[in-house]
């Protein structure tokens, strides 16, 4: 069983490092900051519109390695298995990593496979390590957020979320929304290219949503924010299983989206950039930071009122009426 | 989204919130209660309160089935989800109210009971049908928008012969809350109501002439969008200085005054009235809650699993009882912010998103 397993991942993610069949990935890394990030991937349904769990756990770690302005280098993988789950799925979600690890550039080049008693596991668990080098010049962190800069949003909101969703059992509404997993380096590598200095925080809105990444921004910075719901973007079929479902599209996940926060200065020429991009197409400048010692993020809503985004409790639940 | 986005739309927003400043008697204040959870929703989550005159208020109502539930039927929802051969089916935003001894449903899923979360009645039914060796018991909460699904699949298990399904009934009346409010030993000033909208849909505006007349307190039934909400305050503020006092119906695209009489219907064919019910906040109010005639005895879980009657207290200091009244507001309460959060409620008015101490505190605590 193992040997199969094995070599099932070596046919699919053969690389040159994989071959050597060491327990370790040996190489050689250019000069500079090293960025290393890891992340577990659980999720259900394992197959959804869109995407599995397979390029779900490469585009994940990619783009956390990502959001500190670097290329992210390679991957190691760690996969749980439980007992019983069938090979045929196992070689799909395989086939599907490697497809997403080669488009991003980043080689799946060490791992590990264990496998749990039947009931011990959820079918399969993926956890990735990614490590990066970030370039010369680039300071990007989540706690240098200023009054007065300028927050970018990549793209449409709440996509991955309702996706998965539509794909639950007991959820029964067809739907065409995909996910929008996707890995964002090659979006990063464009926006550091153009404006180095000026990009001050990166952060992809995943779990919890556009409410959350903006909290956890302001947070670490110690500032607030003030967001226009206007220039949010959410299409259309998004907004309306939000509303049957009685969901906030801010709260709901993404997972091929970033918010920026740069320097007012670079704002609009740093929009330019990301629009260029196939994954920034539909970027927007969607507020401003601002000064508060609370911390609050407040939006205007397209009503014309203004509400605080506050942090979410826990997962966010259907409401009954 | 057509027939959504249309209520939400911004210019609109700014004539009506014109027309208002334009009605109002700087000389007077109006205190309007907004009878529903989904209406204080509405008025938090777009802001409505700033683009009204400050002398018109909203006063927060009881219509949320969460919060107006005492905690006593929540300990008993956690009692029978304990019993090992018990699936407990509940709509989710019950999962955090607390319960006695700081506990909840959703603590007690994560100590190993088995309670499902589910969208539609015919999800607890569909569980039923799949664990025949289970009592699938459905935890049935809400206005009279909710009953008639309840009823529903009451009468579908009856017909399928589902003997592993049962109800425990929670299901409130809203004509009785808006009567104990009017009829409160010490009662809340208030001027005028903006009445309750998916629930008008089933039971019609009606109900509601008996208080536009007895009480002189001027009624519009108002939708939930936030168009229907200022539209709806316009309307009441003109019948209060007319000196009006009538219902009249804003959410016309939906209520008419006799009602759903199909779904008033079923919901007598498979309920009556209990002598009295415990509400959070109110107190025992008689005649304000259902549960299931004899004819369907056996699919009553209060009596297939012999429930008790729990009397528990709240937590103290909590305020969720005089702030359902509309006696204070969430602001008032000191726990609020400090030991009672979203993320860690004391008060049922924190749970749900339609409570006011959770929209307050997740939309507007910002004008302190």
């Amino acid at each position: 069983m193992t040997q199969l397993i094995d070599e099932l991942f070596i046919k699919h993610f053969d690389n040159d490092l994989l071959r050597q069949h060491n327990d370790q990935a040996l190489f050689t890394v250019p000069a500079g900051r090293l960025v290393i990030s890891t992340d577990g991937h659980v999720i259900s349904p394992l197959f959804f519109p869109g995407g599995d769990i397979g390029s779900l756990a490469v585009h994940g770690t990619v783009n956390d390695v990502a959001m500190s302005g670097a290329k992210p280098l390679y991957l190691a993988a760690g996969f749980i298995l439980e007992e019983g789950f069938p090979l045929a799925d196992l070689e799909k979600i395989v086939i599907s990593m490697a497809a997403a690890a080669k488009r991003a550039g980043t080689p799946v080049v060490t791992g590990d496979t264990k496998v749990v008693e039947r009931g011990k596991g959820d079918g399969v668990f993926i956890t990735t390590t990614g490590v990066g080098i970030v370039p010369e010049g680039v300071n990007i962190s989540g706690d240098r957020a200023q009054p007065g800069c300028a927050i970018l949003l990549s793209g449409s909101i709440g996509d991955h979320g309702v996706a998965i969703m539509a794909g639950r059992e007991n959820l029964q509404f067809d739907t065409t929304i995909v996910s929008d997993s996707a890995a964002l380096n090659s979006l990063v590598a464009d926006m550091v290219a153009a404006a180095p200095a000026d990009i001050r925080c990166l952060r992809d809105p995943t779990r919890g949503g556009l409410a959350t990444a903006l909290n956890e921004l302001a947070q670490q910075s110690g500032v607030g924010m003030v967001i226009d719901e206007t220039r949010i973007p959410i299409k259309s079929e998004v907004k309306a299983a939000c509303e049957i479902l009685g969901l906030d599209p801010l709260y709901v996940a993404n997972e091929g989206k970033l918010v920026c926060i740069c320097n007012a200065a670079a704002a609009e020429s740093l929009l330019t950039v990301m629009r260029q991009h196939p994954l920034g197409r539909d970027a927007a400048i969607i507020g401003e930071v601002i000064a508060d010692e609370h911390g609050f993020v407040q939006m205007t809503t397209a009503f014309g009122g203004r509400r605080i985004v506050d942090w979410p409790v826990g997962e966010q639940l259907p409401r009954i009426c | 989204m057509k027939y959504i986005s249309e209520f939400r739309q911004q210019d609109l927003a700014r004539q009506l919130a014109k027309a208002i400043a334009q009605t109002v008697d700087p000389a007077r204040h109006y205190r309007l209660m907004e009878f529903c959870g989904g209406h204080t929703h509405a008025i938090f989550r777009y802001g409505v309160q700033d683009l009204m005159p400050d002398n018109v208020e909203f006063i927060h109502g009881p219509g949320c089935p969460v919060c107006v539930l005492p905690t006593g039927r929540i300990d008993n929802a956690i009692q029978l989800a304990e019993r090992p051969d018990v699936i407990l089916c509940t709509y989710a935003d019950l999962m955090r109210v607390p319960a006695t001894g700081r506990n909840s449903l959703l603590k007690a899923k994560a100590g190993g009971s088995d309670i499902r979360m589910i969208y539609s009645t015919q999800d607890a039914l569909k569980i039923a049908r799949e664990n025949p060796e289970k009592q699938v018991v459905f935890f049935a909460i809400g206005f009279e928008t909710t009953t008639p699904p309840t009823a529903v699949a009451i009468k579908q298990a009856q017909a399928e012969r589902l003997t592993n399904f049962s109800v425990f009934c929670n299901h409130v009346l809203t004509p009785a809350a808006m009567q104990a409010i009017l009829d409160a030993p010490q009662p809340v000033a208030i001027d005028a109501f903006l009445g309750p909208s998916h629930v008008s849909t089933v039971i019609g505006s009606r109900p509601y002439e008996i208080f536009a007349e007895r009480y002189a307190k001027p009624i519009v039934i108002a939708g939930f969008e936030p168009l229907d909400v200022m539209q709806s305050a316009l309307m009441l503020i003109r019948q209060l200085n007319e000196g009006r006092h009538e219902v009249e119906n804003e959410y016309s695209r939906a209520v008419t005054r006799q009602g759903n009489q199909k779904a008033q219907a079923l919901v007598q064919e498979v309920f009556e009235l209990r002598p009295q019910f415990e509400w959070r906040g109110l107190g025992l109010i008689a005649d304000s809650a259902l549960k299931l005639k004899n004819d369907y005895a056996d699919f009553d879980a209060e009596q297939r699993f012999n429930t008790p009657a729990i009397q528990a207290s709240d937590v103290k200091g909590c305020e969720c009882p005089a702030i359902l009244r509309g006696a204070k507001k969430p602001q008032d309460c000191k726990l609020l912010g400090t030991v009672c959060t979203p993320e860690n409620p004391m008060g049922s008015c924190m749970v749900s998103s339609e409570g006011a101490c959770a929209a307050y505190w997740s939309y507007g605590r910002v004008r302190g």
